[in-house]
């Protein structure tokens, strides 16, 4: 893969992250985002936020099925992953200004009493120890394993995102299947595409 | 004094004006969503909306509930955003779908335990008594709401003429179960019929209402024609649309959403912001069509009209009979 293009995709990947936050905050102000503008922004950035986890967490996998192929992926895991994280972000900005009102009080009672915000802000606060350990200076200095073991948490994070989204809707709404069965795909692919690999380049026997 | 409106109910029936709105929309989101998954959840409403059912003007009466200083949600908003599970549970679905309900002949048939069972044809429920216009509050139990300019009479009007036996304690309301005119019945696994219920002393009081029209015209189909109930100090579910069946029963009779989850439909649910059982905290309310740092705002006890109805439940505890 070129570098060039490495650059232009990036360049494509910021553009597709960053101008649906333009334009939901120009539909905002001009209130052309549909009659419950609030649910419409929630949805946008809950949505969001699961779509690119997925993404993020779709690529290892690719990778390793492809490794010919698909190797350069590697350069756009962090740079989706931490686009997630913004839009979960954004997410929950929507929940502290647009429903709770900003008032502390209203988020307390909500955190304790409602469970599909306690597993949302979960996710949340499971990212955010990723987000901020994202950087190359964290890996050098936790090490390659410390970091990865840390890591593994965007699973659980995925996990709690997706049953804080089923929790969150009206019995009788399947609207979470679908990035449900995604996110299926994606943890089933990793143990399958391991053993799978194993069976190709089985490990050398030592003759003593 | 005329009430400041987020758009002039005049303007909002205007196509070209909602049309050019949804073009805009579209345009801002085609030039944002390129290629990017996260806007694949505007893609629902793109979706272009089949127009209101064409509706003929209804002859009115003023009503003391004129919505002195409420701002009336756009005929647009009240059309176009609503549940009518019946035809898929998405809020957009009702204004796609409902166009294929046949609203004629219709028939409603008031019966149980009551001296002149009756079957009223929908000409003579429009002629029972003189049609008013009244202005209620709308809260949903998703938490938003909207100020609905409704046409019709008080439900009483029509409990008096079948006359209840001293035994009806309760109101039972059947909605229509069309399949082949209804593509949610088939798709969304509830149970249907879909039914609601009253105690007596809450249908017959005069809020209550048999509802056939919606700013001044005939109830378009999304809005549950030709006739409907509503009860403007409980969750909107409490207010069945397209009714066909009126029974009058000794016990508190089976409601669907209650049979769906017990725990968060209640029988009664009454707005209630100190009490909420869904997952959602029914304290606040988003204001439908404001704009979207105007939209919250807290809800009133029985949605505001604590007034008129706080009597109906003297000393019940309102935490236990939610």
């Amino acid at each position: 893969m070129p570098k060039w293009l490495i650059v232009v995709l990036k360049v494509g990947v910021h553009l597709a992250c960053l101008l649906p936050v333009c334009w939901l905050v120009w539909g905002g102000y001009q209130n052309t985002l549909g009659p419950d503008p609030t649910h419409t922004v929630t949805f946008f950035t809950g949505r969001g936020t699961l779509r690119l986890l997925a993404i993020t967490l779709a690529i290892s996998p690719l990778r390793k099925m492809f490794p010919k192929w698909l190797g350069w992926l590697i350069k756009f895991r962090r740079l989706v992953g931490m686009y997630a994280f913004f839009y979960a972000c954004l997410h929950l900005l929507t929940y502290v200004w647009l429903y709770a009102g900003l008032s502390l009080n209203a988020m307390v009672q909500d955190i304790s009493q409602r469970k599909f915000i306690t597993a949302g802000l979960a996710a949340w606060l499971l990212l955010l120890p990723l987000a901020v350990t994202s950087t190359t200076w964290s890996i050098r200095k936790m090490g390659g394993k410390n970091w990865n073991r840390l890591h593994k948490l965007v699973y659980v994070a995925a996990v709690a995102g997706l049953v804080h989204y089923w929790w969150g809707v009206k019995p009788g709404v399947w609207r979470p299947l679908g990035i449900t069965m995604i996110f299926v795909v994606i943890l089933v692919a990793r143990p399958l595409i391991s053993a799978w690999k194993r069976r190709e380049d089985p490990v050398p026997v030592k003759i003593g | 004094m005329p009430s400041k409106k987020y758009e002039a109910p005049g303007a909002e029936i205007t196509p070209k004006e909602v049309f050019l709105n949804r073009r805009k929309f579209m345009a801002g989101a085609a030039a944002a969503g390129v290629g990017l998954a996260a806007a694949g959840g505007a893609m629902e409403l793109l979706e272009p909306h089949k127009s209101v059912m064409a509706a003929n003007q209804l002859k009115t009466v003023g009503s003391q509930w004129n919505g002195n200083g409420l701002n009336e949600t756009s005929f647009y908003n009240i059309t176009h955003y609503n549940n009518f599970y019946e035809f898929g549970t998405s809020k957009s679905d009702p204004a796609e779908y409902a166009y294929k309900l046949k609203t004629e002949p219709w028939t409603v048939e008031v019966g149980g335990l009551v001296h002149n069972k009756k079957t009223f044809d929908i000409d003579a429920l429009m002629k029972l008594s003189p049609l008013e216009d009244r202005v209620y509050r709308f809260r949903c139990v998703e938490a938003w709401s909207m100020v609905i300019p409704w046409v019709g009479y008080s439900l009483s009007k029509l409990i008096n003429e079948v006359q209840p036996l001293g035994s009806a304690k309760y109101v039972k309301f059947v909605s229509v179960d069309r399949p082949s005119q209804e593509p949610g019945i088939m798709n969304v696994s509830i149970p249907w019929p879909y039914t609601e219920g009253l105690r007596m002393d809450e249908a017959m009081h005069p809020l209550t209402m048999l509802t056939v029209g919606l700013y001044g015209q005939a109830l378009p189909n999304q809005s549950g024609a030709p006739v409907r109930i509503i009860v403007p100090w409980k969750y909107g579910f409490k207010s069945p649309k397209s009714i066909v069946k009126i029974e009058f029963v000794k016990n508190q009779p089976e409601t669907t959403w209650n049979e769906i989850a017990p725990d968060a439909y209640g029988f009664y649910s009454n707005v209630n912001p100190n009490v909420d059982r869904v997952q959602w905290s029914q304290a606040r309310e988003r204001v439908i069509g404001a704009p979207i740092w105007k939209q919250l705002q807290p809800t009133q006890m029985f949605n505001g009209y604590a007034d008129e109805v706080a009597g109906l439940y003297k000393g019940m505890d309102l935490r236990r009979y939610y």
